[in-house]
């Protein structure tokens, strides 16, 4: 576990009320979850501009550099990225799952595990192990619930907001640390040409909407209590037959584990 | 037949004049048989079913005066099944498949509002077709605008198989080429397969969106703060509510098979399970199984024993919390927490309506109550009326073999 080359993939933010450049929150667990990985020598990997004040963010967690493919704004992130993890000889490579600026779509991770052919785990809560080439990992679902994987490395893993909270940031060593920058070749992002990006339109509340034809069912539909109906009740049975009744339904909804 | 009440005043006439001649046909007619007749060895045999008349509410009276009124039947309607348009795509000149995700074997909210979009997209001449991997427990497919049904079972498609259900899609792919594929942008399943399929395509996805009309599809972009416009793509994956479910057609769904072989590869995860997690460290808000007590249970050891042997997270009413027995943070209802579990096993809990409020996005609601007239077994998909205590210690044991029951299979 100890000799894990890891490398995260980082991004900058946005604040979600005042739209101000921060460290990205997944992102920043991503980091926080390869600083308990690999301590120290955890590689940050940027696309985008070196000159950036809020990379110095992920920086003050603990790490002395990171490494920053020099690009403009709007160009495509992802050659440049696949080219640099194919030589980097990294054994896992930490990304958010989202960003949250620009598009946002939270295809990166799924379109470099397809160039660099490398398995992908949505979701990482925590690795457990590493043994013979192999990680044991756990994976977050949804409703707080984990599942077991074994895959084998290396392996792109995306973090969610089930990930450990990212630690704080630290004022003397963002000062401190390196940014590397590395200029690369270009790529325009061929979307932005043909879509357009505005303020977030709130969205309408879904109406209840009731298709009755007479009155009477109208009155019906607005005076009716919000009911199951139609549920099975079961009177003047023993406390096993209730139970097992229950014990079927549990069982057949997939609930007991 | 419908509901409008026809009155027969001939009827009601004859009924009312006991000197009528009509008047003993016309009431043992009206009440199915006669009230008496002389028996095979002499008795009077009495129908005690034809005596009295059914009133207007439904309800059974009988005059004893003699001055028997009514004599209508009961008046009571078959309540008529509105029989929707069938729909029927028999050439379609496009498709658009659908991957649902199926949580629990049905059909979700969001699978529907998914469907919903799809028949928007479809029109009149392009069909939907579903694509459901393994079992499933859905009967409402027609319902819900499914014209088509594309199951793939095999071993491979249990468990977690992102990679071969990916295989299979693009299998589906060069055999149906669809216009467009909708899957839900949902952490479910369907966000990551749907994303997967994408780079898998090489399409590029709209993600998110909540919108697609006129060929535009909307989303939201970065943090939630914009939104992305632009042509609807191949690959769209869409949020809840992005559009009306289908309420107003039925739909054929003919099953279809897959031509062609899917490709296998060998997986590069595996899954190893389900992990045991500690139901009391899940949110609340987030459990997908709630034990909830009230004011009907005594024995709050034996509550507790119950979730642990349930593996089920706790909740409480108003009541119990107000009484002490259970922290705050565990009220459920509209000054507690609002909870989505799948599965809501209420013990003494007689449902108040702020309670009831809380548990609106359940699925399913079990309810152990004494009283069985009470607001929570209406709402309840099974209730079982009698002592909590007895219930619950019965369904401690029954735990108890299932689990030794599951150990001894794995050994």
């Amino acid at each position: 576990m100890t000799e894990l080359n890891i490398i995260t993939l980082v991004s900058i933010g946005a604040h979600p009320s005042s739209g101000r450049a921060r460290r990205a929150e997944q992102d920043a667990r991503a980091v926080e979850l390869g600083l308990r990985l690999a301590g120290e020598r955890l590689q940050l990997l940027h696309a985008g501009d070196p000159q950036e004040e809020a990379l110095r963010a992920y920086l003050g967690m603990g790490l002395n550099q990171l490494k920053v493919l020099e690009q403009a704004p709007g160009g495509d992130a992802l050659p440049a990225l696949a080219d640099y993890l194919s030589d980097a000889g990294a054994q896992l490579v930490l990304t958010g799952s989202q960003a949250e600026t620009g598009e946002g779509s939270g295809m990166l991770p799924f379109l470099l595990a397809e160039k660099l052919g490398w398995p992908l785990v949505v979701g990482l809560a925590a690795v457990e192990k590493v043994e013979n080439g192999v990680a044991q990992v756990l994976q977050a679902l949804p409703r707080g619930q984990r599942r077991r994987l074994k895959v084998r490395l290396p392996f792109l893993a995306s973090v969610d907001n089930a990930a450990p909270t990212a630690r704080q940031s630290a004022f003397g060593p963002a000062r401190r640390g390196r940014i590397e920058a590395e200029a690369i070749e270009p790529v325009a992002d061929a979307l932005l040409a043909e879509a357009q990006l505005q303020p977030a339109r709130p969205r309408p509340k879904r109406l209840k909407v009731i298709k009755a034809k007479t009155g009477a069912e109208r009155m019906k539909a607005a005076t009716a209590k919000a009911a199951g109906g139609g549920g099975q009740v079961l009177k003047d049975a023993s406390p096993q037959a209730g139970a097992e009744a229950i014990f079927k339904l549990l069982l057949d909804e997939g609930v007991l584990r | 037949m419908s509901d409008l009440i026809r009155r027969d005043p001939r009827a009601e006439w004859i009924a009312r004049n006991r000197l009528h001649p009509l008047h003993a046909a016309m009431l043992s007619a009206s009440q199915g048989g006669e009230a008496s007749w002389m028996g095979p060895n002499g008795l009077v045999r009495k129908n005690p079913h034809a005596v009295g008349f059914i009133g207007p509410n439904g309800i059974k009276r009988i005059d004893r005066s003699g001055a028997q009124q009514g004599g209508a039947s009961k008046r009571s309607s078959a309540s008529e099944v509105v029989q929707l348009p069938l729909r029927v795509i028999e050439q379609p000149a496009f498709s658009i498949c659908v991957v649902p995700d199926m949580l629990g074997g049905r059909l979700s909210s969001h699978d529907k509002d998914l469907l919903g979009l799809a028949n928007k997209l479809a029109g009149s001449d392009g069909a939907v077709v579903l694509v459901v991997f393994g079992e499933h427990k859905e009967n409402a497919f027609d319902c819900n605008g499914v014209d088509r049904l594309l199951r793939i079972e095999g071993e491979a498609f249990e468990g977690y198989a992102p990679e071969a259900r990916v295989l299979a899609l693009s299998a589906v792919e060069s055999q149906l080429a669809p216009r467009h594929w909708l899957l839900p942008d949902s952490r479910n399943g369907g966000g990551e397969l749907g994303r997967r399929l994408a780079a898998k395509l090489g399409e590029r996805p709209a993600t998110r969106v909540w919108q697609v009309a006129d060929g535009i599809a909307s989303g939201r972009a970065g943090a939630g703060r914009e939104d992305l416009i632009r042509q609807a793509p191949r690959l769209i994956l869409a949020a809840a509510e992005c559009a009306e479910p289908v309420s107003d057609t039925r739909h054929e769904v003919r099953p279809l098979a897959l031509q062609e072989n899917i490709a296998h590869s060998l997986a590069r995860i595996q899954d190893l399970g389900a992990v045991a997690v500690d139901p009391a460290q899940i949110p609340m808000a987030e459990a997908e199984f709630i034990l909830s007590g009230g004011n009907g249970v005594r024995d709050w050891t034996l509550f507790h024993q119950a979730a642990v042997a349930l593996g089920a997270t706790e909740g409480a009413s108003r009541v119990a919390v107000d009484d002490g027995f259970m922290s705050r943070e565990r009220q459920v209802g509209a000054s507690g927490t609002w909870v989505t579990a799948r599965v809501y096993l209420a013990v003494g809990i007689s449902g108040a309506i702020q309670h009831l409020q809380g548990i609106g996005a359940c699925d399913k609601v079990i309810a152990i109550n004494l009283d069985p007239t009470c607001d929570m077994i209406k709402r309840a998909d099974l209730s079982v009326i009698g002592e909590s205590a007895a219930i619950l210690q019965a369904l401690i044991e029954r735990m108890a073999a299932y689990r030794q029951g599951a150990a001894r299979d794995a050994a």
